[in-house]
């Protein structure tokens, strides 16, 4: 377990290489599947052509399986238990909209990406989509300013009431809009516990104990464990938006450092991705 | 005594059809679809003259009077000249000579239904039938395989129904006896008709029926005489419709059951259901509601999309196009009763004094559902701002059909910490918002007379007195009351008044109430703490809607929501010495 050592962390570094790559082919697999998925696919289904695409381009360590929800169950409606959030037999059908959740392990390096999109045309989603990218700058513009996590959170759930929309990542186990991710020792044989792999589950554990220690933690909650400034890292940040049985996401990696110039000190670890491509190409 | 309706810049021709000469008055532009009306018994096409000049503007509208009725001639003998065949015959000679090259829209009431079934679900008017309106007239031969298949199979609820409908049915019964209903309609009952539909079934007395009513009546008890024992008896096994059907529900209707149409998905593939809280002749006492579906529905079938019913909600039947004003709609219950509205297919104008979160609710509004939505920034304790918005909506968007008067503010603190200027305040938005909603939107729903429904929101504070809200207590009681007073003032006009009582909701009224008698940091600190309260109760203003919609539906009078505001409802009427023991903790704030 390598620790992210802070210094390092600069734009252009082999670190950041390794895991801009693993995020890019995470992307380009949720692209590849939402471009399969038709009528009468099933969740698991398509969660099984997520780990199949994945496999067949080297990866064999997940931090977790690939999720997909369609529907409603974008919106985490009516979940009330974390074994809710896998794959179920839900069909796809015309207009619905989907989320593609998976955080492949490649070459000891990890991506966990979300991915939105309809089958066809589906406008409550492509409005929460346009919407996400005030949390994107938001979130970005708050951590640069080294505020507490927690106020952060409070934050972006102001701005999704204020647009009208269900704060949907606190369905999350423990309610996180973001957790913090690593390199992971790759092994002959990378078991997975509930979906989770254990190694990256290791790393995680190891980081919540030493941060118990020293105050922070490597989950953002909503919690007064997250009570803390922006812990140097990588961390998957996911803001979910829910309106009334459509949800949407993004998920990617928020580089965080210690870097006393604003600019350097956090940063998206690649811009170069489907949802902010499309933003771009909005305006 | 008033003078009997007439539809005014009717062009008049005669048609002859299997030995008679029927009256047809046609309105509009000959060029535009053509919609005809088809009236019921004991009625004549003066029935629609309240609808037919609402469709007038966009449809070639074409009504007459059926054989018998009104100005066409009676066959002769009466005795067989009724049958649905004939019926058909005449229809069919209609349609020919007023749109000889397209298929006509259908609108039937009543007797004027059954016969349209007849047409729509027969082989040799396929073609001729582009869609069809139906209002409180089932299909003899649906009817018919009603009965049978609650007959074959009578479990207690299918033989409840059966029953049902058989005592609503009395009238065909004495239709079916001779010579005496001729007498009574010739005689007492012709006179006192008009009278009877006055009081009974809320008809305004305009002038309608028309001097004819007596002869009208006496022939068209042939209709029932010619029909329904031989249909109800043998009913076709094939009538299945060809044309997309549009099923308009009276659910007052003293001579049908709703459950009627239970299985009419069976019979007809496109099927569009509508229902309405009135009583039977919606022609006459509902004409802009069913004038906007039939536009709706016969706009959408020429545009060549029968399903153009985007709305989803569970109510959609009920609230398709209805004109809905919410108040307080920028945020929390206000916002969610909108979008609920919206996802049921209503017209939704989103009120707020925040501009851009009114802007923002009607944005959201048209993607989920509704076919228009504004925003209008308004506040709703300005009463000129107030009567501007009264106007306004009225010359643009039309009179509201479903009313609600959501906005509020909260307010707590000790009585003596209150000040004469908090007091004013929570009223002035609190009541008088509520006030000036009812007086002026209430005002244009009973002057237009085709009934509507005001929804105030009060508080289960209204009935759970605390120490700790006085001012906010005060002012929800008094919107509770309002509600039940007007609520028995509007009832003669077909107005349902309901007050909603939302217990601990998870919306910004916490964020944004005053704490009276503290400094600015410890109001601060005392909004964050009750909004974690609220939080942790985390009880979603999207329940509160669904509450609101379901409270229109039924015509609820006091719809307490959530179950603290339920129990403290029942405290309040059983044990209301253990709620005022309640009333005086000090909340955890």
């Amino acid at each position: 377990m390598t620790t992210a050592v802070t210094g390092e962390l600069s734009v252009d570094s082999a670190e950041l290489r390794g895991f801009r790559q693993v995020q890019q082919l995470a992307y380009a697999c949720a692209e590849a599947v939402a471009a399969r998925l038709e009528p009468g696919i099933t969740e698991r289904e398509a969660a099984r052509m997520q780990r199949e695409w994945l496999r067949e381009r080297g990866v064999r360590d997940w931090f977790h399986l690939p999720f997909a929800w369609f529907g409603d169950r974008t919106a985490f409606v009516n979940f009330r238990i974390p074994l809710q959030f896998f794959p179920t037999n839900r069909r796809l059908e015309p207009g619905m909209p989907f989320i593609l959740d998976m955080a492949p392990v490649y070459d000891g390096y990890t991506a966990d990406i979300g991915y939105s999109g309809s089958l066809g045309i589906n406008p409550v989603q492509d409005k929460l989509m346009a919407d996400l990218e005030a949390h994107r700058e938001l979130i970005l513009r708050e951590v640069r300013e080294r505020r507490p996590l927690r106020e952060i959170y409070e934050d972006v759930d102001r701005l999704m009431v204020r647009q009208g929309y269900a704060n949907r990542h606190r369905a999350y186990p423990f309610g996180v809009i973001a957790h913090k991710i690593d390199r992971v020792k790759e092994r002959r044989w990378s078991p997975h516990v509930f979906g989770f792999g254990t190694q990256s589950l290791k790393g995680l554990a190891s980081d919540a104990l030493h941060g118990h220690r020293d105050g922070w933690s490597p989950l953002w909650s909503p919690y007064r464990f997250s009570d803390h400034p922006p812990r140097p890292g990588l961390w998957a940040v996911e803001p979910h938006l829910g309106f009334r049985g459509t949800g949407a996401k993004f998920e990617e990696i928020l580089v965080v450092t210690d870097s006393r110039d604003p600019e350097q000190s956090a940063f998206w670890l690649d811009d170069d991705l489907p949802h902010v491509r499309r933003w771009a190409e909005e305006k | 005594m008033t003078v009997p309706v007439t539809l005014e810049g009717a062009r008049e021709r005669r048609v002859r059809a299997g030995g008679v000469e029927l009256c047809v008055a046609e309105l509009g532009d000959p060029g535009q679809p053509t919609v005809i009306l088809v009236h019921g018994y004991p009625d004549s096409k003066e029935v629609w003259s309240e609808v037919a000049p609402r469709l007038a503007d966009r449809f070639h509208v074409v009504l007459y009077d059926v054989r018998g009725h009104g100005r066409s001639t009676a066959p002769k003998p009466l005795r067989g000249g009724f049958t649905l065949e004939k019926l058909t015959d005449d229809f069919l000679a209609v349609a020919d000579a007023v749109s000889p090259d397209r298929p006509v829209h259908l609108v039937g009431h009543d007797w004027g239904s059954v016969q349209a079934w007849e047409f729509a679900t027969i082989k040799r008017t396929e073609g001729r039938i582009a869609s069809f309106t139906s209002m409180s007239g089932p299909s003899l031969d649906h009817f018919g395989h009603w009965i049978n298949s609650r007959l074959k199979r009578p479990t207690p609820r299918r033989v409840g129904q059966l029953l049902g409908q058989g005592a609503k049915s009395w009238y065909v019964y004495l239709l079916h006896t001779p010579v005496l209903p001729e007498l009574a309609w010739r005689g007492p009952l012709g006179k006192t008709w008009p009278r009877i539909l006055e009081r009974v079934e809320k008809v305004p007395g305009d002038g309608y029926p028309t001097p004819s009513l007596p002869t009208d009546a006496a022939h068209g008890a042939w209709l029932y005489r010619d029909n329904v024992r031989t249909r109800l008896r043998r009913p076709r096994p094939d009538a299945y419709a060809h044309a997309p059907v549009q099923l308009i529900t009276p659910l007052g209707d003293a001579f049908l059951s709703e459950r009627l149409y239970d299985e009419l998905e069976l019979w007809v593939p496109q099927l569009i259901r509508r229902t309405l809280p009135a009583k039977h002749w919606i022609p006459r006492s509902r004409p802009a509601q069913l004038a906007s579906w039939i536009t709706e529905f016969v706009t959408s079938v020429e545009g060549g999309r029968p399903e153009s019913v985007t709305a989803t909600g569970k109510y959609a039947d009920r609230f398709g196009g209805q004109l809905v004003l919410v108040t307080g709609a920028g945020s929390g219950i206000g916002r969610a009763t909108a979008y609920a509205f919206a996802e049921a297919g209503a017209r939704v104008v989103a009120v707020d004094r925040d501009a851009e979160a009114a802007i923002r609710t009607a944005e959201m509004s048209r993607l989920i559902g509704a076919p228009e939505a504004w925003a209008e920034t308004v506040d709703v304790s300005d009463e000129q701002a107030m009567e501007k918005l009264a106007a306004k909506v009225a010359t643009e968007y039309g009179v509201v059909d479903v009313l609600v008067n959501n906005a509020g503010i909260g307010l707590s603190g000790s009585f003596f910490d209150t000040t004469p200027e908090d007091w004013k305040k929570v009223l002035d938005v609190n009541l008088w918002g509520v006030i000036h909603g009812c007086r002026l939107f209430g005002k244009q729903m009973a002057e237009r007379g085709q009934g509507g429904h005001i929804v105030n929101t009060a508080s289960a504070a209204a009935y759970q007195p605390s120490r700790a809200l006085p001012a906010y207590s005060t002012s929800k009681a008094a919107v509770l009351m309002l509600s039940e007073c007007l609520r028995a003032e509007l009832a003669g006009q077909g107005i349902g008044v309901t007050a909603i009582c939302p217990g601990l909701v998870n919306t910004n009224i916490t964020s944004t109430a005053h704490f009276a008698g503290v400094d600015a940091e410890e109001e601060k600190r005392r909004q964050k703490k009750s909004a974690r309260l609220y939080g942790l109760r985390n009880y979603p203003p999207e329940k509160v809607a669904d509450a609101i919609l379901r409270a229109v539906v039924r015509g609820e009078a006091v719809v307490p929501v959530t179950p603290e505001a339920r129990g403290a409802y029942l405290m309040s009427r059983f044990t209301p010495r253990a709620l005022r023991r309640i009333a005086r903790l000090e909340p955890p704030l």
